[in-house]
């Protein structure tokens, strides 16, 4: 089992067949969590470095465990200590990596499109963590994956993303699979966080949210950027909580198996009151528990290309 | 010397002369016009199956010096406008120091003395184009400048503007304006809309250049003032010049080789060689800019050749440079994709690239007649050829048409009788 592909930068040219097929996967890996050893040599002797040029913790301790679950050398470079800070350009730190002998680069950029300049500079595989607000493919699938776990498929289901769609590389990754797998995409925010012609990937656009929450399946909450009120993309964070914050009174018209997700770190109190977060309904700490299944995944169809159906016991 | 220019098909609108002729020119000048000239001891050229035009005049260059040699200097930009067909280059104040007072016009007057064409310093309108302090625009026309711009910048005080404007006005001068609103502009990097929404690329809309030339269209119409709008690039950008021009104002607008050929779709894949400023607009930009370009509403085609660096260009595309080093694919780009597409004729290139911007710049455009200065660019359309940037004479080898097939080539420059471009064995040789 592979993918078709040296890098995984996105999910806008990835088709629906490969992304069951990754989330396939990701279902055998998470079945190695149960187990009382956690750990499969499945990559034993691959090199995976993890370079991230932007502060993350929850990602990059994902991609950290996902790697050693299937017990593969990993290295980790954040910006603060790599030669970054000291004007080394990105191209000469992965080429550095990759005589190191690297074979799965995982990065993470402020700046949209550094993993696919990456991609096309090194001969090591490339897997995207997050660059800029273009994509972050494997949020989108482990979000894809935990929807499909709770609610048995993704297909015509109604699934609304609130919040800062302008930036966020969450949504676009989001409505990219979601989209392809056949579920209804809706987005909604203030206007000044909606970016243009967002229509035309495929998804409805709505600036009221109750209007927005009608019908749905899933509500996915973005974490709201404070600076972006600074800059005057909206007036405040009370007015924000109240007209795009999800609280129970909101919920409480809905279906209870309307299910509640955020990819992490959340401001309590303001995109999403404690009580939802905490709620029933909410599956914020499955989607922690699958994003380390899918990121084994793909780190074993990326890193795995040249293995041969070897099996993960 | 001598040299007689045999069976060229000359086209000239400036002196409604189109046809083979054999042009003699003696010295510096086009000593006769014929349909057959016979001469014995002279250099013949023979142009048989090409295009002779008056020399092409780029209005909007960046030749980088004095300051950032290390992208260009006035001789590798003389260099690749001659191999781009360009005989005269009016070259932009963003250089460091920047042109805002005499003593640095001079400065790239005598480089460009030893340059392969003719260099029309612009002026900047304010000190250090900051927009800040007008520049001394009196001792600036003194020093022979006849256009103020602060291009790369724009001028954000509309106080100042107004100013500039009417200060510029007693003294014959035209402001050639970088419209864009840097607030609106933000720290964005490509078009507004679809583009940028799935690339998650920082959008700039194209509001922050129309509102900015809605406010000098109103300036000028106040002051009186000549103005000229640079690298247009929006379709409401075009139709508010269009419905000024209606009433009567004096203003002009020029538009690039690439905003007329490329969109913002061209981004994907973040290619920093797609970054320019203003950004490549969307198809509906680009179908307006072409519809005024063949209904006459667009004066002038300029290249903003905009050389940089390698490493200028290298990475990231939010951090790269923007600017597109346009000399030498120019006439050639028009060619393939917007005459052959019968959008334009050669006499209407004549007037966008020689006669408009001679009148806008204040130049005498005499164009192909006896007693003119023979300042010719000879192009032959059949010719094909790959845009390779290392074959560049200028430094800037940053281009988003890298590998494009073109059909139709300059062949020949020729500046006050002299040939300071041969590439009619494809030799593609600058001649001192």
């Amino acid at each position: 089992m592979s993918l078709k592909r040296k890098d995984f930068l996105g999910l806008y040219n990835v088709e629906a067949d490969e992304i069951y097929e990754i989330l396939e996967t990701a279902k055998a890996m998470k079945e190695i969590f149960t187990r009382s050893v956690k750990k499969v040599p499945t990559l034993r002797g691959k090199t995976i470095v993890n370079l991230f040029f932007e502060p993350s913790t929850r990602t990059k301790s994902s991609f950290d465990l996902a790697a050693k679950r299937l017990s593969a050398d990993v290295m980790s470079i954040s910006k603060s200590t790599s030669s970054v800070a000291k004007g080394e350009t990105l191209l000469d730190t992965a080429r550095t990596l990759e005589v190191m002998g690297a074979d799965v680069v995982v990065i993470r950029h402020s700046a949209a499109g550094a993993a696919e300049f990456l991609a096309r500079k090194i001969k090591a595989s490339v897997l995207n963590a997050g660059d800029g607000a273009h994509a972050h493919p494997t949020q989108a699938l482990l979000d894809m994956y935990t929807i499909k776990e709770k609610l048995g498929k993704i297909q015509g289901l109604k699934v609304l993303i609130v919040g800062d769609i302008a930036h966020s590389r969450v949504a676009r990754s989001n409505i990219w699979g979601l989209t392809k797998l056949g579920a209804e995409v809706r987005v909604t925010g203030p206007a000044t966080l909606i970016p243009k012609e967002i229509s035309k990937m495929g998804v409805k656009v709505f600036t009221d949210l109750d209007k927005a929450l009608v019908g749905v399946d899933v509500v996915n909450i973005l974490r709201i950027q404070l600076e972006r009120q600074a800059k005057g993309l909206f007036p405040s964070i009370r007015e924000y909580r109240q007209f795009y914050g999800i609280n129970d009174e909101r919920l409480s018209g809905l279906s209870k198996d309307v299910l509640i997700m955020h990819p992490g770190p959340m401001n309590r109190g303001i995109e999403i009151e404690s009580s939802v977060a905490d709620g029933d309904q909410s599956v914020i700490t499955e989607q922690v528990t699958n994003g380390v299944a899918i990121r084994m995944a793909l780190l074993y169809l990326l890193a795995g290309r040249d293995l041969k159906d070897e099996d993960l016991n | 010397m001598k040299t007689l220019i045999k069976n060229a098909l000359v086209i000239d609108p400036i002196n409604q002369l189109e046809g083979k002729y054999d042009l003699l020119i003696e010295d510096s000048k086009i000593r006769k016009i014929k349909r057959e000239i016979r001469e014995n001891n002279c250099e013949v050229i023979d142009l048989k199956e090409t295009i002779l035009l008056p020399g092409l005049i780029d209005m909007h260059t960046h030749l980088r010096e004095p300051g950032f040699e290390e992208k260009e200097t006035i001789k590798t930009g003389c260099e690749a406008a001659a191999a781009g067909g360009f005989t005269t280059i009016a070259c932009m104040a963003n250089t460091d120091p920047v042109a805002d007072n005499p003593a640095t016009i001079e400065y790239i007057k005598a480089k460009a003395e030893a340059g392969v064409v003719k260099v029309i310093p612009v002026g900047s309108i304010t000190k250090d184009c900051q927009g800040e302090r007008l520049a001394e625009i009196g001792f600036l026309a003194r020093s022979g400048v006849t256009a103020l711009s602060d291009d790369g910048n724009p001028v954000m005080n509309s106080e100042i503007m107004r100013r500039a404007m009417e200060y510029a006005v007693s003294f014959g001068l035209t402001i050639i304006d970088h419209c864009e609103d840097l607030n609106l502009a933000g720290d964005g990097v490509m078009n507004e809309g679809y583009y940028s929404t799935i690339l998650g690329l920082k959008p700039v809309p194209a509001v922050a250049e129309e509102v900015m030339i809605a406010r000098d269209i109103l300036l000028a119409e106040l002051t009186g003032a000549r103005l000229h709008i640079a690298h247009l690039s929006t379709a409401r950008g075009l139709e508010l010049v269009a419905r000024a021009r209606e009433k009567g104002l004096k203003i002009t607008a020029e538009v690039t080789p690439h905003h007329l050929i490329l969109t913002d779709e061209a981004v994907k894949g973040y290619n920093p060689d797609t970054k320019v400023n203003p950004p490549l607009r969307s198809q509906e930009d680009v179908d307006k800019l072409k519809q005024g370009l063949k209904e006459g509403l667009i004066d002038v085609i300029a290249t903003d050749h905009a050389p940089h660096t390698f490493e200028d260009k290298l990475g990231e595309y939010d951090y790269a440079a923007s600017g597109i080093s346009g000399l030498e694919t120019a006439v050639a780009l028009i060619h393939d994709r917007l005459i052959r597409q019968g959008l334009i004729g050669w006499r209407d290139l004549v007037k966008l690239m020689v006669a408009n911007p001679a009148r806008i710049l204040g130049l005498d455009a005499e164009g192909i007649k006896e007693g003119a200065r023979a300042d010719l660019t000879c192009f032959d359309p059949a010719r094909e050829w790959e845009v390779e940037p290392a074959a560049f004479k200028s430094k800037g080898k940053n281009t988003p048409f890298v590998g494009w097939k073109l059909r139709g080539k300059v062949i020949l420059t020729m500046v006050e009788g002299k040939i300071v471009y041969d590439d009619r064995g494809g030799q593609s040789e600058i001649i001192y």
